[in-house]
């Protein structure tokens, strides 16, 4: 083996290894969101926000705008404070947005949908989205389904 | 080059064994050996296989250390040394291994000239004259592209030779150079062994149960059997010995106090005993 | 039974020893890594054989791996209507699991075994003596070139592995089966996480990496100097870092991906 198409193999060995770390880390990963820069955040409260994770999309219309940075606790008034990046490029989101949490297809991800208000002021960094609705929690939409069939069935009947 | 630095006298011998003890595995090799090396000279150390004679390279070149007694080269005490030390006083001296132990992986050029770019920084050019000359002293210059696997037994022995006084050493160890080779081989090497040892001014030591070729070219003689010498000096005398052991191994006799049976118990009683187990 | 329990005490301490043998052994070949510097086409010879020899049948098994989930993850997956999530499972499979474990796994009994048999044959047939005796430390020239190629190809080849392997599993989910293109990589781009997923996978890779190549330089550099000596140096180091990977894996994925 000559010593130069050895060292020309070998650099073509690291070099394809490389690619192949690249391709993972720009086609498969999330590496090119990552640069999406800093957003500006905003809060939303659900009384339930189901199975809502940190890093979880946030879309408008279907389009993904940011992010979920933050999930907590508020020991005061039961409910959980969710935390929003937004992009900066989206900077007008009217004041009177409303927040959901939904879920991908039937057994997908969460995530959270924001549906745009009418007023003329925009949301910034450190507001609150005041109207919300909480995920739909199976167990309660089964129970809540059983019960009203069990009503119609006791008043429907003479 | 390393092998003009002499640190001791250059009056004494170059390597002198005193009282070695040496034992491995629980089983005794050397009972207290004295051994004297001369300068310029080619000293043969012979007895019958497993005697240690490879033992007593190793214990030389410092692969292994004495239990008692001590191993003078060039007045340098070799187990006192440390590892760099050692290192550098390796440096002048060649080892012929049994197998030759080239490198599989490298052309014969590149074997010759393996100690050469590992321990001087020296131009390619000049290593690859170098090399030529060394190969041109054993007769292989025409086969210094070859691999190993594609040489003879005694010509990888040439080879390995090549590379042992590639750094102009003072002293070559030869570890069985004869072992196993046709007659041409044996003699081609026994003229290399002397040839080189009177032109390049080395010392040498020869391991060897070969009795005749050995002998044919050494200026020295020791005979090591059970852990001890039982004989030496020059040829001539020790084929004039009166000593049981040495006429023994020299004339090669089946029988004598290298006994012939393995220790066993009494021939008959064994014979007559029943299986009783 | 006092027999038994002898025995048990001596394999014991034979295997500690040899454990120890094993770590001063690492330790002296990491003190050599420094003189590779200056040296550096030693080891570009030996990624040569360790890692440019190993990439067919990394580049095929992974292709195959990634087609194999491709296709398990539809028949799976297209029971509950979320067949668009095959990039998600194909890709999270091969980053952090089968790519690093099979590609080690792979690399021992390619690379691995043959590093063993080289260092023990190159002993047998006492060419490391005789580099000692031409004042040439065989750690630093032999050992410590073959260990560090070794430790830079794994990740390279776990890379190119989970690689292909997605691309494999593209090739049969959207080529053969028909999931939506944009929905395979849209939703695998959603999950996988640079940090948590791709960087891990490459840390888990080069662990095994380290821990093959060691195992394959010490059992071929405490082989018995015979030939029987290094057929068994080089099943132990099959078996040992097979084993070794095995138990690494689960212990690292237990740190790394736990939440």
């Amino acid at each position: 083996m000559q010593t130069r198409t050895l060292e020309i193999s070998v650099g073509v060995f690291v070099a394809l290894g490389l690619a192949a770390l690249l391709v993972l880390g720009m086609k498969v990963s999330n590496l090119s969101r990552l640069t999406e820069g800093d957003g500006y955040r905003i809060t939303a409260r659900f009384a339930n926000i189901g199975g809502l994770k940190v890093r979880a999309p946030v879309t408008m219309a279907g389009v993904r705008i940011g992010r979920v940075t933050d999930i907590r606790f508020d020991n005061d008034a039961y409910e959980a404070l969710v935390e929003l990046t937004i992009q900066n490029t989206y900077d007008r989101l009217p004041e009177d947005t409303s927040a959901s949490i939904y879920t991908a297809g039937l057994l997908g991800e969460q995530y959270v949908g924001l549906e745009p208000g009418a007023e003329e002021q925009f949301l910034t960094q450190g507001d609150e989205i005041r109207l919300t609705q909480s995920a739909l929690v199976l167990e309660r939409l089964v129970g809540q389904f059983l019960f009203n069939k069990a009503g119609e069935a006791s008043g429907g009947d003479p | 080059m390393a092998g003009n630095t002499r640190s001791g006298d250059d009056s004494g011998p170059l390597v002198s064994i005193e009282g070695v003890h040496f034992a491995r595995g629980g089983k005794m090799i050397f009972a207290g050996i004295d051994i004297e090396i001369a300068r310029g000279q080619i000293t043969a150390i012979m007895g019958p296989s497993g005697t240690g004679k490879t033992t007593l390279l190793q214990l030389i070149a410092g692969q292994l250390r004495p239990d008692q007694g001590a191993i003078h080269v060039d007045g340098l005490e070799v187990h006192r040394l440390s590892r760099g030390r050692l290192f550098d006083l390796r440096k002048r001296i060649g080892v012929l291994f049994q197998s030759g132990a080239l490198f599989t992986d490298l052309t014969v050029f590149d074997n010759v000239a393996f100690p050469l770019r590992e321990h001087t920084r020296l131009p390619e050019r000049f290593i690859r004259d170098l090399v030529l000359m060394k190969l041109e002293a054993v007769g292989l210059r025409g086969a210094r592209d070859l691999m190993p696997q594609q040489l003879s037994g005694g010509m990888k022995r040439r080879v390995a030779l090549a590379r042992a006084i590639a750094l102009d050493p003072m002293m070559i160890l030869y570890d069985e150079p004869f072992t196993g080779q046709d007659p041409i081989t044996m003699g081609v090497l026994v003229q290399l062994i002397r040839r080189l040892n009177d032109a390049l001014g080395l010392t040498s030591v020869v391991v060897s149960h070969d009795v005749q070729e050995t002998l044919a070219i050494a200026d020295q003689a020791y005979v090591l059997s059970g852990g001890k010498v039982v004989g030496h000096g020059t040829p001539e005398s020790l084929g004039a010995s009166d000593s049981a052991w040495v006429t023994q191994f020299l004339r090669g006799l089946p029988d004598g106090p290298v006994p012939f049976n393995y220790p066993a118990a009494d021939y008959l009683d064994e014979l007559m005993m029943a299986p009783t187990k | 039974m006092i027999e038994i329990l002898q025995r048990l005490g001596q394999a014991a301490l034979r295997f500690f020893a040899r454990l120890g043998r094993g770590h001063l052994f690492l330790g002296y070949v990491l003190l050599g890594l420094p003189s590779l510097i200056p040296r550096f086409s030693l080891v570009v010879v030996q990624m040569w054989s360790v890692g440019v020899r190993s990439l067919l049948i990394i580049v095929v098994s992974g292709t195959f791996v990634g087609m194999v989930l491709g296709l398990q993850g539809y028949n799976t997956l297209v029971r509950f209507g979320a067949e668009e999530s095959l990039g998600v499972v194909v890709a999270l499979a091969l980053l952090r699991e089968l790519g690093p474990v099979i590609s080690a796994l792979l690399f021992a009994g390619r690379a691995g075994s043959a590093l063993t048999a080289e260092i023990g044959l190159m002993k047998a047939t006492e060419q490391l003596d005789g580099m000692e005796m031409m004042a040439v430390d065989p750690l630093k020239r032999v050992v410590a070139p073959r260990f560090l190629a070794g430790v830079f190809s794994t990740p390279l080849l776990a890379a190119l592995f989970s690689a292909v392997g997605v691309l494999g599993g593209f090739f049969v989910g959207v080529g053969l089966l028909g999931v939506d293109e944009g929905a395979f990589w849209s939703q695998m781009q959603a999950t996988v996480d640079l940090y948590e997923d791709i960087v891990n996978g490459v840390l888990k890779s080069l662990v095994f990496g380290v821990v093959v190549s060691w195992i394959a330089v010490f059992e071929g550099f405490d082989a018995a100097p015979t030939s029987e000596g290094v057929g068994s140096a080089t099943t132990r180091t099959v078996v040992h870092s097979s084993l070794a990977v095995l138990g690494l894996d689960f212990i690292l994925t237990a740190l790394m991906f736990h939440e």
